[in-house]
């Protein structure tokens, strides 16, 4: 059989972890748990402390010297050769593609793309590189996805998630009739424009309902906040959840 | 004014043109369509027929059998054509009593605005086709001027089946447009005019034809 | 933080426009129903994207010679007999239309869809002149009737219904009757434009592509409204910005599906206008004299910056604004200026000046759906990013965009310095994660908060940060 996604890297054995901003501060859990779904597989994670944010609030604010600084910061973090492995579509894909642009005239832009060529997602790294299969142990339940607008289109790792959620047999996903439309998060967006924000949230959160579903995952946090904001705000109780933890959760 | 408007403009364009870099991306070579005769007929009809026109596909030895029927008790006012063509010729050669008047272009728009406003029909000769994206192409010319496939609701052609292309690029390749010059006006027409404007409902018949008939001659 | 104009001018656009229940549910349908269509016409993602590539690389081969292009182009036209014009400004292109609609005596101009002449609002300068300016295609002369200006560059009467249109027609023609059927919407708007075809004095029309090797200036469109302005007046006048230009003929089939596919889901327009030149010499129709307008506006500038050039590369299909959950939301008018969505987003700032549109630049969540589907690849987060920087950069700024700076404030700058400090210095961001964890909602509601969670409960803070379960948990530091 063609394996529709072949291995860019050979299996290493240790790799570095990039929490993410959302994660340290709102859902530690999530983290986690894609740590715990890394160790599994027997690769060694590091996490250095040293570690802030990827930078993107500032580099789609307006102000390119501050994401630089915080950038380099974390280049300095993750020195090493390791892959980097990084729970979050948007955050992976400021670091793996908007680090080239944002350096793209500064003296250091070789380091950079070294760099960005080292980011992975970790629902991509799991299936491109670790190739893992997994083992649905619990009750059935119907979700629905939330595909982050980076996830999708930046880093386009949604066919990776998909296949990780495909492989939970009593998982039932019943999609977004707008799957594809943004959920009105856009960082910054949500609070210097937050009455289209809001509307957009709303909209989502009505086609979420209209799925049915008794759970909505992603594999971002920032989209996740927003929605689960919205949802709490409406009373309406339906949790939202990463995908690390819900594949945790259900493989133990 | 404008003499010096043009050459800031150029200048200010000029002054730039070398700054940076402004990378060009190869063009994909992508191969066209490449459809016998038969099946290019099929699709330009289906195509045609999709934007609510008539095609009917006929010899040529019958096709004016086929006109006259299908203008026959139609109570029509008139029939707009090109004196000086071909089938200008033919037309009068077959034209019956029965039938709506011929009425020739032949003066200037400023002579008989009012007629040209007010006939029903007009015919044209077309000078071709394209079977991709259903379009016929018109040169319209002193013989057969621009407002006879514009002002009368009903515009019929008449197509040779030999002229249909595949594609656009290939009909201005293989007919030499360049070598040949452009004409005053060249133009594809892929229906009846239509209009989505009110809610995306699509309704025919709006400033152009209400109704185009295509003959394609086999 | 202080607001500036433009965003205060915004913020209230923005309210009236979502509180408009109507206008969301028409823009929501017609949305649905244009991306439909296109992904219908371009379900073959591979084919798309090799056209698209290759429509890339017709726009950027122009762009990259076009002061020789314009220069041929002008050449061409002229030996043809078209009299070529230059505008610097939409003052100086709308004096020369009038210039000509003078010379001709005439008192009314027909027009043909043309965001160019949104862009002089030609038909208000006219009127000012005692001249009518009657828009004859369906959805501009809807609007038109109503005071309005187009709210989409492809569909701009897409905000109303049908109703409202029924109420519009029977209020504003004498004698039409009250009909919500569209069929007959349309019949009546047809009856009214024929007299004024037929009497037509002067045409107006805008132009799609002009072709520099042959002098061609072509058009699209369905209603034949097009053609009727650009052929039974004796005069014609053509608009184009100076950036539509293209180098050869055979450039023309692939733009022409592309623009038609990706506006309406059409494989091609019902009529497809070439003009090459004025009536000639036994022809019977067609008008005497055509003239074509080359409009900068600054245009020249934006073409000046390498970065921002790909701008120009647009040929005005709509599709990012079908597609973009902004656009949909708020409709056109809420931007305040001619072209809104994704394109009017990037290009208004840099016509107008950031000061007087940047706030059109904040207008997106970076969603990246009109970079998926604009037929010439329009890198739209690129520049949208670079149009916020530049509304913060004091002094000499690097793209130079009229009006930069505009927004910055101490209190603004101060904040991403103390955000860039926090998050470079592991020690202060130690201290702050456990200060959120212990306070976490207990925050004052203020500031991004407070906007927050004006619709949203506030972010679950957690009590411990990841940064601290990993250390807990002995994660390797890398140290
Ligand atoms: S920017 Fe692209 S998608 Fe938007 S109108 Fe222009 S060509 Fe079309």
């Amino acid at each position: 059989m063609n394996d529709p996604f072949p291995a860019p890297i050979p299996r290493p054995g240790k790799v570095y972890y990039f929490g993410t901003c959302v994660i340290d501060a709102c859902f530690p859990q999530a983290g986690l748990a894609g740590v715990e779904l890394l160790q599994r597989e027997g690769v060694q994670v590091i996490f250095p402390q040293a570690q802030s944010c990827c930078g993107q609030p500032a580099h789609n604010s307006g102000f390119p010297d501050e994401a630089r600084r915080v950038a380099r910061h974390q280049l300095k973090a993750f020195a090493r050769d390791y892959p980097i492995v990084v729970p979050s579509g948007s955050c992976a894909g400021m670091l793996k593609h908007q680090y080239p642009h944002l350096f793209a005239h500064e003296p250091d832009i070789e380091e950079v793309q070294r760099f960005s060529s080292r980011i992975y997602e970790l629902s991509e790294f799991m299936v491109k590189v670790l190739q893992v299969r997994l083992e649905d142990r619990g009750e059935p339940i119907k979700v629905t996805w939330h595909s982050s607008c980076h996830a999708l289109r930046e880093m386009a790792i949604i066919p990776y998630a998909k296949t990780l959620l495909g492989q939970l047999k009593q998982v039932e996903l019943v999609e977004l009739q707008n799957e594809r439309e943004c959920c009105g998060f856009g960082g910054t967006f949500s609070v210097k424009q937050p009455a289209i924000s809001a509307a957009m949230a709303d909209d989502k959160v009505n086609d979420i309902v209209q799925t049915g579903a008794a759970r909505v995952l992603s594999t971002d946090c920032g989209c996740l906040l927003n929605i689960s904001g919205t949802l709490g705000y409406r009373q309406l109780s339906i949790p939202t959840q990463h995908l690390a933890e819900f594949i945790l959760e259900r493989t133990q | 004014m404008t003499a010096n408007a043009r050459a800031n403009i150029l200048s200010r364009l000029r002054a730039t043109t070398t700054q940076g870099s402004f990378a060009v991306p190869d063009a994909p070579v992508i191969a066209g369509l490449a459809l016998s005769l038969e099946e290019r007929i099929d699709r330009l009809r289906r195509m045609l027929e999709t934007m609510h026109a008539e095609v009917q596909v006929v010899s040529s030895s019958a096709w004016l059998g086929a006109l006259k029927a299908r203008l026959r008790a139609r109570g029509l006012n008139g029939l707009l054509y090109g004196a000086e063509t071909p089938l200008g010729a033919a037309l009068e050669a077959a034209w019956e009593d029965d039938l709506p008047p011929l009425v020739p272009y032949s003066e200037s728009v400023e002579q008989c605005r009012e007629q040209l406003f007010h006939i029903d029909a007009g015919i044209t000769t077309t000078r071709g086709a394209i079977a991709e994206n259903g379009a016929l192409i018109l040169w319209p010319s002193a013989a057969e001027p621009r407002l006879m496939s514009l002002t009368p609701g009903l515009h019929i052609a008449v197509l040779e089946a030999g002229m249909i292309f595949n594609t656009f690029a290939e009909a201005i390749d293989q007919q030499a447009w360049l070598q040949e010059g452009m004409p005053t006006n060249a133009l594809l027409i892929s229906g009846p005019s239509k209009t989505a404007d009110i809610e995306l409902t699509l309704t025919f018949g709006v400033h152009g034809p209400k109704e185009l008939v295509v003959f394609i001659l086999t | 933080m202080t607001k500036t104009a433009d965003v205060l001018a915004f913020e209230r656009n923005v309210t009236k426009a979502l509180d408009d229940g109507q206008l969301r549910r028409n823009l929501r349908s017609a949305m649905t129903t244009l991306s439909q269509r296109r992904r219908a016409l371009f379900a073959d993602v591979e084919a798309f994207e090799k056209l698209r590539t290759q429509g890339q690389s017709i726009r950027r081969r122009a762009l990259s010679r076009l002061p020789e292009l314009l220069e041929q182009l002008e050449a061409r036209c002229t030996a043809n007999g078209i009299q070529v014009h230059w505008a610097e400004t939409t003052a100086e292109a709308n004096a020369i239309c009038l210039d000509i609609i003078r010379r001709h005596g005439a008192q009314r101009v027909i027009k043909g869809k043309s965001m160019v002449s949104e862009e002089m609002h030609l038909n208000h300068f006219l009127e000012e002149q005692g001249i009518e300016a009657l828009e004859t295609d369906l959805g501009e002369y809807i609007i038109q009737l109503d005071g309005e200006t187009p709210s989409h560059i492809i569909v701009p009467a897409i905000h109303k219904n049908k109703d409202q249109i029924a109420h519009l027609f029977h209020d504003r023609i004498p004698d039409a009757p009250y009909t919500e059927v569209v069929e007959e919407l349309n019949a009546i708007a047809r009856q009214e434009l024929r007299e004024k075809f037929r009497a037509g004095e002067v045409g107006v029309s805008g132009v799609n592509f002009a072709v520099a090797e042959t002098g061609t200036l072509c058009l699209v469109e369905n209603e034949g409204n097009g053609r009727m302005c650009t052929t039974a007046p004796p005069v014609h006048i053509a608009l184009m910005g100076l950036e539509k230009v293209v180098e050869k003929l055979q450039d023309v089939p692939p733009l022409l599906r592309l623009l038609t596919g990706s506006a309406t889901g059409q494989p091609i327009t019902t009529y497809f206008n070439m003009i090459t030149a004025p009536r000639r010499p036994g022809e019977l129709d067609g008008p005497r004299e055509v003239h074509l307008v080359i409009l900068d506006n600054g245009r020249s500038s934006i073409y000046g910056d390498p970065e921002r050039r790909a701008t120009l590369q647009c040929i005005r299909c709509g599709a990012c604004l079908n597609h973009c959950p902004i656009y949909t939301r708020l409709g056109g008018h809420a931007y305040g200026h001619v072209y809104p969505g994704p394109i009017g987003s990037i290009l208004t700032p840099q016509l107008e000046g950031l000061d007087e549109a940047g706030v059109m630049a904040s207008a997106s969540t970076f969603c990246g759906a009109c970079e998926e589907v604009c037929p010439v690849k329009i890198p739209f987060t690129e520049i949208l990013r670079m149009l916020r920087n530049e509304a913060y950069a004091r002094g000499e700024s690097e793209h130079d965009v009229k009006g930069h700076g505009y927004r910055y404030t101490t209190v603004e700058a101060l904040s991403w310095k103390s955000w860039a400090l926090y998050n470079t210095s592991p020690g202060l961001a130690r201290i702050g994660s456990q200060i959120l964890g212990k306070l976490g909602q207990h925050l004052p509601m203020i500031g991004p908060l407070k906007e927050w969670t004006r619709t949203r409960i506030p972010p679950p803070f957690a009590p411990k940060s990841l940064h601290q379960l990993a250390q807990e948990r002995g994660l390797d530091d890398d140290r």
